[in-house]
């Protein structure tokens, strides 16, 4: 469990970081706010890989959480960001439950690839329907904050500090949450699910219960996606977006919360520099740092972090 | 009744293609436990060699008979490299690792794969449609009927017929029964289980390069191609029972049928047909059709 002082000295850093938004350049802050977005998704990628599961389509719930947004603003006029957001993590975590029923049935490799074959059913949904778009995506008019339409660099801002709000909230459950019994039970999943059934807790449901979580973080943060881009299209369900999350967490690793954050801003300013430089080289430089780091740093770059500390506190113990 | 006709004759046709796809996945499943996503790049790059190989064939006005030749000998050159590379350098120091591990590195091939399929052949769309004109069609019943789709079809029999007999009746395949069976009994009675997986890996991946060279002349070959094409092999595969070389026959042909049944009857469904039928098999039979009871490990 968090302690009380490092739940403020958390928020001390956000608060900090949304102090600092209006002296930092605008395509800074929003280049952080879709990391975040993204942080978000691998929030959740994390209570899932701790129980040995590796969703390959997690695009699924992001993208249901992104369209929720762009599709109430344009059907229903709904503009309050909160409520959006919201609703899009209903929706997620709503879609989450219902093929649950069939993807807690299974583990490792055909829950991962059953993931993709569901995220991929989306997608083609998403191209073929004219009504939801096509391949031309649909625009996500600006929100309203409680009745507040920040506009221009106002706009940017107000989005920023929403990201760390959310940021905060998820940090906050996702910690109390791996702590949980039910968290920790995941290491025993892993390691011997017959064991814990023997327990006398049902494998199946813990494992729906992580879908459905990990489902509204998704959806969260393809809420923040999309009002953030303003812009939702199939791209956002489609399997690369899902291989964009896994290479995050494998690159930050599963130990905690905070490096999926980091993990993320490192992927968003690698991104961003890899489109400029090399335009057509994204996946050759995604795969290989991908392959590299599962054959030379397997936990992932946080677990760097965590090894050095405990060698620190072993020789503090010798 | 032309419906029928039809729909029979196109899901074979389409039954055919999955097949030859889905096979050397399955093989690979079931000797190596490894879910191959490269397979996908196989297929690409198969499809891309066969296209620029009919290119070249065909612009020097040889005859049409030996572009059937370079169609397989491109894709059964291209499949041998990669299958080689792919097979020493990466996977041989992953062997026992976590099968979710695995998984990804041949993920992560396939990304980059993706990427040289592109720096090599670059974005444009490539139609090497040759080999499907010049073989021909015939009307039956008022229905044309391409001589290609049907040599496919008897391919892909041949295939399946060639497999079982490896398997059951050849050395090298009760070899290979033995290391799908218990890997470490296998070793221990002096099976060369690494020869065994090399081997495997290449006609896995031959027969990927295959299925790709044998589209490229149906249809317009676009980056891209290979993705589309891992995740409905996985659908058969998972239908039929990883592993299984009936159950990736049987797979095909339901999923084959099934899709050509959505496509001439409810044509919006096609794509959802395929995944429906899927759910629908998986949630009766979690594990597929054909496989094998797995002991409880306590």
């Amino acid at each position: 469990m968090m302690t009380g002082l490092r739940i403020l000295l958390g928020a001390a850093i956000l608060g900090g970081l949304g102090a600092a938004a209006p002296f930092t350049p605008l395509w800074l802050i929003s280049l952080v706010t879709l990391a975040m977005s993204t942080g978000l998704v691998v929030c959740g990628l994390i209570i899932l890989w701790r129980g040995g599961l590796v969703p390959f389509g997690q695009a699924l719930f992001f993208a249901t959480g992104a369209y929720t947004v762009a599709l109430s603003g344009r059907w229903f006029g709904v503009t309050d960001a909160f409520l959006l957001i919201a609703l899009a993590v209903i929706m997620a975590a709503l879609v989450a439950f219902v093929v649950g029923f069939l993807l807690a049935q299974y583990r490792e490799i055909f829950f991962a690839m059953l993931s993709l074959a569901l995220s991929m059913i989306l997608y083609g949904v998403l191209v073929k329907s004219e009504t939801l778009g096509s391949t031309d995506g649909v625009n996500v008019a600006q929100a309203s904050f409680f009745g507040m339409k920040p506009r221009g660099p106002g706009y940017t801002f107000a989005l920023f500090w929403l990201a760390l709000g959310m940021v905060f909230l998820a940090w906050v459950g996702v910690s109390a949450y791996l702590g949980s019994i039910a968290g920790q039970l995941a290491g025993a999943i892993r390691d011997n699910e017959i064991r814990v059934e023997y327990l006398g807790i049902s494998v199946t449901r813990l494992v729906h219960l992580k879908l459905t979580i990990s489902a509204a973080l998704a959806g969260a943060g393809g809420a923040l996606a999309a009002l953030s881009i303003s812009h939702v299209d199939p791209q956002m369900a489609y399997w690369t977006t899902s291989g964009g999350f896994v290479f995050v967490t494998i690159l930050a690793g599963a130990a905690s919360v905070p490096a999926a954050f980091l993990g993320a801003l490192l992927f968003e300013i690698v991104r961003t520099i890899a489109v400029a430089l090399l335009p057509g080289g994204w996946q050759l430089i995604l795969g290989s740092v991908l392959l590299l780091t599962i054959l030379f740093v397997p936990e992932g770059l946080g677990s760097l972090m965590i090894r050095k500390r405990a060698t620190i506190s072993e020789k503090g113990a010798a | 009744m032309i419906t029928v006709i039809a729909i029979v004759t196109d899901g074979l046709v389409y039954a055919a293609w999955l097949f030859v796809v889905a096979i050397g996945l399955t093989l690979i499943f079931g000797v190596m436990k490894i879910l191959n996503v490269a397979h996908g790049a196989f297929y690409a790059f198969g499809a891309y060699a066969a296209a620029t190989a009919i290119g070249l064939y065909f612009d020097r006005g040889w005859p049409v008979a030996g572009g059937y030749l370079a169609i397989a000998t491109a894709a059964i050159a291209i499949g041998l490299v990669m299958g080689y590379i792919l097979e020493r350098v990466f996977l041989r120091r992953v062997y026992g690792r976590d099968e979710v591990v695995v998984v990804l590195i041949t993920y992560a091939l396939f990304l980059i794969l993706e990427d040289v399929l592109i720096l090599i052949w670059g974005t444009d769309g490539r139609s090497a449609y040759q080999p499907y004109t010049e073989a021909g069609s015939f009307t039956v019943g008022g229905l044309p009927l391409s001589v290609y789709d049907i040599g496919l079809v008897g391919f892909a029999g041949l295939l399946a017929i060639a497999a079982s007999y490896t398997i059951k009746k050849t050395t090298f395949g009760r070899l290979l029964t033995a290391v799908i069976y218990d890997r470490e009994t296998a070793a221990a009675f002096g099976v060369d289980v690494s020869r065994v997986y090399t081997v495997t890996f290449l006609v896995g991946a031959v027969l990927g390069a295959l299925g790709g060279a044998l589209t490229a002349p149906k249809i317009s070959v676009t980056p891209g191609l290979g993705v589309e094409v891992i995740v409905l092999a996985f659908a058969v595969v998972a239908i039929g029972g990883m592993g299984s070389m009936e159950g990736a026959l049987v797979g095909a042909l339901i999923v084959g049928l099934f899709r050509a049944g959505a496509v001439h009857l409810i044509p919006q469904l096609e794509l959802f047909s395929i995944y429906a039928v899927m759910a629908l098999v998986l949630v009766f039979r979690p594990q597929g059709l054909f496989s094998r009871a797995q002991p409880r490990k306590i």
